[in-house]
């Protein structure tokens, strides 16, 4: 090659000296808000929980290469910890540190690994391992400590407690919705929701202002486009707004169900996966809508209180589809008439 | 083909669900246990002997348009024996593998046998062939039970007929928690990938030092 006068490299030949440890990175760092929060509302046990998944992701890659004989040091390029980090966000924060474990291991294993790694798996790691945890243990994975413990016990459930227990845990805002809606509907403060300081729920989905600035940084850093984050709000606002405007009373606002449960990590950081969401601006909107409309109804008719984690799995197996479908035309491109 | 190699062949080297990929409906759907594992590969191993040799009998004399459903008329009618046999025998099992006794009808293994080799092998070869398959699907099932219900339930059913039970503990379930997604769909799909791969790994391994 060397005595050749002109080589000619293949495309892309304009870089933006970006590499998956830069986007990983930003990444990890959009996360740090939410894991701030949740660490001071949830106490040491989330950081246990993030520390464990996030540790447990990284040695789990690094077996997983040092077993197909590939390039070890691949397992330090970010995307483990990341999908370790994304894992440990999505999970309660008194649950067990052997169920952490299995979830790493069916993250990086079973969901990436096992199909060829980084870049080849066809959905989400972290969302995988949680769906599976779910399914696997759905005592453990529903059973929601309330933050900052004790103080607000008694706030929240309008009962007096003294310290008699470790923790207390209650129903998450939206399974409290979908219990009784109408009992419910009254004591939703949307100010606790956007702060995320005394609703119960998963680690990383309490704050919602939190997730949003990790999300306004990754836009800004334009690690991720705006499509997809706004197609999945968009259209689980639109479908919350009408079934609110029908009957407000057993169907909760659309500013309840944008802050509460895991819409915006599902939606900045969840949906967006480069691996797994599609490649153009088209069938990003399309697929956003889609998981935004599947989340909805999932959370309004569906058996699971929240929906977002199931709805991002399912479009992603469209994703494929929808990349053939929405190829843009190139400038200029004309269909070729055929002669009849 | 030694007549030892057309038995032996079914477990391993030609083993029907591992290497063929025949018969996944059974296969996935009733390992919930290793028990009924072990009943549905059993009742697929009779099925599979009787049209295996009737077939291999009967070969010379079907016109070649028809034997696809000649042999389906042959396989249903075991089938419909073997239901019967055990809805009269072993109601327990005849009712935890429900629907899936009759579907014995139309799985692959069966049919594709009796197209791929019964028809077409003398009849002492084909009840051989019949013989290693069955109880190699068997096994397959068994072993994919036995992985699904230790971790899924924490037990395991090895023999269960009216009053006699032999069931293993393996770990109680107050202590450590089952993974619960084992004994359901999705898990019989990875437990049965994670098989595939490791027989391959095994396969892989001895060809590199053959």
């Amino acid at each position: 090659m060397e005595n050749r006068t002109f080589a000619v490299a293949n495309s892309p030949h304009v870089h933006d000296n970006s590499s998956i440890q830069k986007i990983m990175w930003n990444v990890f760092l959009a996360l740090i808000p939410a894991t701030f929060v949740s660490v001071y509302a949830f106490g040491f046990q989330a950081a246990r929980v993030i520390a464990v998944s996030t540790i447990a992701a990284v040695v789990f890659e690094y077996i997983a290469l040092l077993f197909m004989k590939r390039d070890w040091r691949a397992c330090f390029d970010g995307s483990a910890a990341v999908t370790g980090l994304l894992l440990g966000l999505t999970l309660p924060s008194n649950i067990s540190t052997g169920i952490i474990l299995i979830g790493s291991f069916v993250a990086i294993i079973i969901a990436k690994q096992v199909f060829g790694g980084l870049g080849h798996n066809p959905f989400n790691p972290a969302l995988t391992a949680r769906v599976f945890l779910l399914i696997a243990f759905p005592g453990p994975l529903t059973t929601w400590p309330l933050p900052r413990g004790l103080e607000n016990a008694s706030k929240f459930m309008g009962v007096a407690t003294t310290k008699v227990a470790d923790a207390v845990t209650t129903a998450t805002p939206l399974g409290a919705i979908k219990q009784n809606a109408v009992q419910a509907m009254p004591n939703i403060n949307i100010n606790d929701l956007v702060f995320g300081l005394q609703t119960p729920g998963s680690i990383g989905e309490i704050s919602a202002l939190a997730l949003l600035l990790g999300g306004i940084w990754l836009l800004y850093k334009k690690i991720i486009t705006w499509h997809i984050p706004v197609a999945v709000i968009a259209s689980v606002g639109f479908v919350a707004l009408i079934t609110w405007r029908i009957d407000p009373k057993h169907y909760a606002d659309p500013f309840f169900h944008f802050f509460a449960g895991g819409l915006f990590i599902g939606a900045f950081f969840m949906a967006t996966d480069y691996v797994t969401a599609p490649i153009f601006s088209t069938g990003k909107l399309i697929y956003g809508a889609g998981v935004g409309l599947l989340t909805i109804i999932i959370r309004l008719w569906g058996g699971y209180p929240e929906g977002i984690s199931f709805a991002i799995l399912i479009m992603n197996a469209v994703t494929p589809l929808l990349d053939r479908w929405t190829v843009p035309k190139p400038f200029g491109f004309q269909k070729v008439r055929s002669k009849s | 083909m030694s007549a030892g190699k057309e038995f032996t062949k079914g477990f391993w080297r030609e083993n029907p669900s591992l290497v063929l990929l025949l018969g996944m409906c059974p296969t996935l759907a009733v390992t919930t246990s290793a028990f009924n594992g072990l009943g549905m590969g059993m009742a697929t191993t009779v099925v599979l002997i009787g049209s295996n040799i009737i077939i291999s009998l009967i070969a010379g004399i079907i016109p070649k348009k028809v034997r696809i459903p000649s042999y389906i008329v042959v396989i249903a009618t075991l089938v419909t024996m073997v239901d019967m046999f055990m809805a009269a025998y072993a109601p327990d099992l005849h009712s935890a593998l429900g629907l899936f006794i009759p579907l014995i009808v139309v799985n692959c293994i069966i049919l594709g046998r009796a197209e791929a080799f019964a028809s077409k092998n003398s009849v002492g070869y084909a009840a051989l062939d019949g013989i290693g398959m069955g109880l190699g699907f068997a096994l397959t099932l068994f072993i994919l039970g036995s992985i699904r219900e230790v971790l899924g339930n924490g037990t395991l059913t090895v023999f269960k007929y009216k009053e006699v039970l032999l069931q293993f503990v393996v770990y109680h379930k107050e202590a450590i928690r089952p993974v619960l997604v084992f004994i359901l769909a999705p898990g019989a799909f990875i437990a049965l990938g994670f098989l595939l791969a490791f027989k391959n790994y095994i396969d892989g391994f001895k060809k590199k030092n053959a």
